[in-house]
């Protein structure tokens, strides 16, 4: 009986003819020739070099370099290998992005704000200034910041000198650095312990929020914990902090921290660029929140700054999080355009230098790329991760 | 059906893609007499070595060298195209074949001739590192730049001579490296730096290119050796024997008294060495798959070495440099060609 149920069933179509066969042996040859072309590029690119005479592999990493590089957050000297510039390269272009990525985010809020104030000023002085900066070629305006501010700058001779610790010169921004003696570790340790408490302080008065409506000046006894405990710490200790202060030594200053004018040149023509384009992503995202949510919150009594802060804002967030995204991926990359004024990021060290003196181009692009790939991805991951968590929670 | 057709199309295309990069290993030669013009890679602006005037028209010693291999090849200097390079390009076009030849201020180093896939074919210009400074900074030697900012130009050997230079002596400098001269000369002007590097005979053009030339001075220091030439692809010897035994007529011919105005005379020349330059003796122009004649070409379009040097870099020119090293070897230079027999 139940044998005859099978065989009573209408015979499938031949494997040719079964639809899923057919598109799963299409898809196994579309792979199979992907992969081919894949294979046979490299292939090709690697024996046309080979009988061209050009060296190939990653030999050349560990040779020594025997260039000098104006700046680098890792220790580096020219007696160093390549792959050290490598790195070198790397750690710059991280800290132009960070800073950028930071100084662009929150003028970027600020004029998104701004840009829907109520005062006529603010709101068309917000206007005049994201079309005007969104609407100029990032390159120019680097080389804006970076020509027209530098000669307006005065010698080192003449520098700009404030209380004799600070100096401006066309040659960078010296500001005095802090050397930590014996005996700091306390101070750290206050610090510690300050952001502890002001986190727990925080939880106790959400909780006492809740249980009895009553709200705690947090941000203010807060902010004092930060900035007294440790001070406190710091004179407990015997003050252990020197400060190297910067002094003219033949023809440049010597000592100190120094904020070279190519970073800063290009921070500043990141930040102002890429905050047009975030300040209009938080102005859509404003505006995506409907009115009534305002005018809600104002029938409960709520005041316009925590109105913002507590109802639009929030709500906002998840519209401002996608495109923030993409702009944040593409300060990154722009932020190659360095180059261009000497300031030494990847693209200038290692595509760059390291590149020509090795003459190795396949490889050095393959490595410049896969970083840029691998950072680009690394945001949007974090990126994703902080959308899910303000993204709305159905229930 | 329609699927499969596509896919197939799809890897013919593929396939054919490849296949045209295989015809870069045709004969430079035939490449060049059936393309009717040379195809030259130099400077994308140097006085005196490249540089295109007001009208569009190439001029310089590294642009007359590479004049005289299209009149060596075609017989005519004017059929030359010129692609202007930055030094960061320079290698891979002529790797990849965009180019023919690279004329462009060049270098010859061992790491650049063994492990580019490039020959280098000759020096047309014997050349060194120096400096060029900001008289108000008061040194007068490059001892004394300890410390020093100094501006130079990605993808030379500057950087590496600069760094060598500063450590042997135990000085310290900080670079600020720029993608152009044009950039390299602008950070100078702006204050950027005290000083700027680069080969002694740019340090001239560059000088000449600032806002007030007398501001700045060249320091009497060489601190290394840089002999510029012609360069070419490894793998065509063809080729590389010819851009090689152009430049070798030219010094030759320099040497022999025979020049672009007396050249038509000179071919009634009973001296077998003029004979054989310009081909009324002897057949040095089959052996490099060339016309008999080239050297007369060579020298009828572009002029020996001395005529190309006076032209372009030499003392009446807004350069001024004199021949020094590179004058002939019987004129107490080093500019000194194998014979052609």
């Amino acid at each position: 009986m139940k044998k005859q149920t099978i065989d009573s069933r209408p015979a499938g179509p031949k494997p040719w003819y079964d639809p899923r066969v057919r598109s799963l042996f299409f898809q196994a040859v579309v792979i199979a020739f992907v992969f081919w072309g894949g294979w046979t590029l490299v292939d090709n690119t690697l024996s046309n070099m080979e009988s061209r005479g050009i060296s190939t592999g990653f030999g050349f990493l560990d040779e020594s370099a025997g260039f000098a590089i104006i700046m680098s957050l890792v220790p580096y000297d020219a007696t160093m290998s390549y792959g050290r510039t490598f790195w070198v390269g790397l750690t710059n272009t991280l800290l132009v992005s960070a800073m950028g990525v930071v100084a662009a985010t929150i003028l970027g809020f600020l004029i998104g704000v701004a840009r829907l104030s109520n005062n006529w000023l603010v709101a068309k002085i917000s206007l005049v200034y994201i079309e005007v900066i969104r609407n100029i070629p990032l390159l120019l305006q680097i080389f804006f910041w970076y020509f027209a501010v530098l000669s307006n700058l005065p010698s080192p001779r003449q520098s700009v000198d404030v209380g004799g610790t600070v100096f401006l010169n066309n040659r960078g921004l010296y500001l005095p650095e802090p050397l930590t003696q014996d005996g700091f570790g306390l101070v750290w340790g206050a610090i510690i312990v300050a952001i502890v408490a002001v986190v727990g302080l925080k939880r106790w008065a959400k909780r006492r929020q809740l249980a009895t409506g009553e709200i705690f000046p947090t941000f203010r006894v807060g902010l004092a914990i930060v900035v007294l405990l440790p001070v406190l710490a710091y004179f407990v200790a015997g003050q252990p902090l020197v400060w190297d202060i910067p002094a003219l030594k033949g023809f440049n200053f010597g000592g100190g921290i120094t904020l070279i004018p190519e970073l800063a040149a290009l921070w500043i023509a990141l930040s102002l660029y890429t905050a047009s384009f975030i300040a209009e992503i938080v102005r859509s995202g404003i505006l995506s929140v409907s009115k009534g949510q305002t005018e809600a919150a104002h029938a409960l009594g709520l005041p316009n700054g925590l109105t913002l802060r507590l109802v639009v804002i929030p709500q906002a967030m998840r519209v401002i999080i996608p495109p923030l995204t993409s702009q944040y991926l593409n300060l990154v990359k722009n932020s190659s355009l360095a180059t261009a004024i000497g300031y030494p990021d990847l693209v200038a060290v290692f595509m760059g230098t390291t590149l020509n003196q090795t003459g190795q181009a396949v490889e050095v692009v393959a490595i410049t790329m896969a970083v840029y790939l691998t950072i680009s991805l690394l945001i949007s991951l974090f990126m994703n991760i902080y959308n899910r968590a303000v993204a709305i929670k159905e229930r | 059906m329609l699927k499969v057709r596509s896919i197939a199309a799809g890897a013919a295309l593929v396939i054919g893609t490849f296949a045209s990069s295989q015809a870069l290993a045709a004969s430079t030669l035939d490449t060049v007499k059936n393309r009717g013009h040379l195809q030259c890679g130099v400077t994308n602006g140097l006085p005196g070595f490249s540089q295109p005037d007001e009208n569009g028209n190439w001029t310089g010693i590294d642009v007359d060298t590479c004049r005289a291999v299209a009149a060596a090849v075609l017989g005519d200097g004017k059929a030359v195209e010129f692609t202007p390079l930055t030094a960061k390009e320079r290698f891979t076009a002529l790797q990849s074949g965009e180019i023919d030849m690279l004329s462009r201020n060049t270098t010859w180093t061992l790491t650049r001739d063994a492990s580019l896939g490039l020959n280098f074919a000759g020096v047309n210009y014997y050349d060194g590192q120096g400096f060029l400074i900001n008289k108000g900074i008061g040194v007068d030697d490059a001892s004394q730049l300890s410390g020093a900012t100094i501006c130079i130009q990605s993808g030379t050997t500057t950087e590496l001579n600069l760094s060598d230079y500063f450590r042997a002596k135990g000085m310290e400098f900080k670079p600020i490296v720029f993608d152009t001269s044009e950039q390299t000369v602008q950070g100078f002007s702006a204050g950027r730096c005290d000083v700027l590097t680069s080969d002694r005979s740019q340090l001239a053009a560059l000088r000449s290119k600032l806002a007030d030339p007398s501001s700045a001075k060249i320091l009497p220091n060489t601190i290394s050796k840089e002999p510029l030439g012609p360069v070419v692809r490894q793998g065509d010897d063809q080729w590389f024997n010819i851009v090689k035994w152009v430049l070798s007529v030219q010094i030759n011919a320099e040497e022999l008294g025979v020049t672009q105005a007396n050249v038509d005379d000179m071919l009634k020349s009973d001296n077998p060495n003029i004979q054989r330059l310009l081909g009324t003796d002897g057949d040095m122009g089959a052996k490099l798959g060339l016309q008999h004649d080239f050297g007369y070409e060579v020298i009828k379009h572009v002029g020996n070495y001395g005529e190309m040097y006076d032209r372009n870099v030499g003392p009446d020119t807004p350069l001024g440099l004199d021949r020094g090293l590179n004058a002939l070897w019987t004129e107490g230079g080093i500019m000194y060609a194998p014979p052609v027999r």
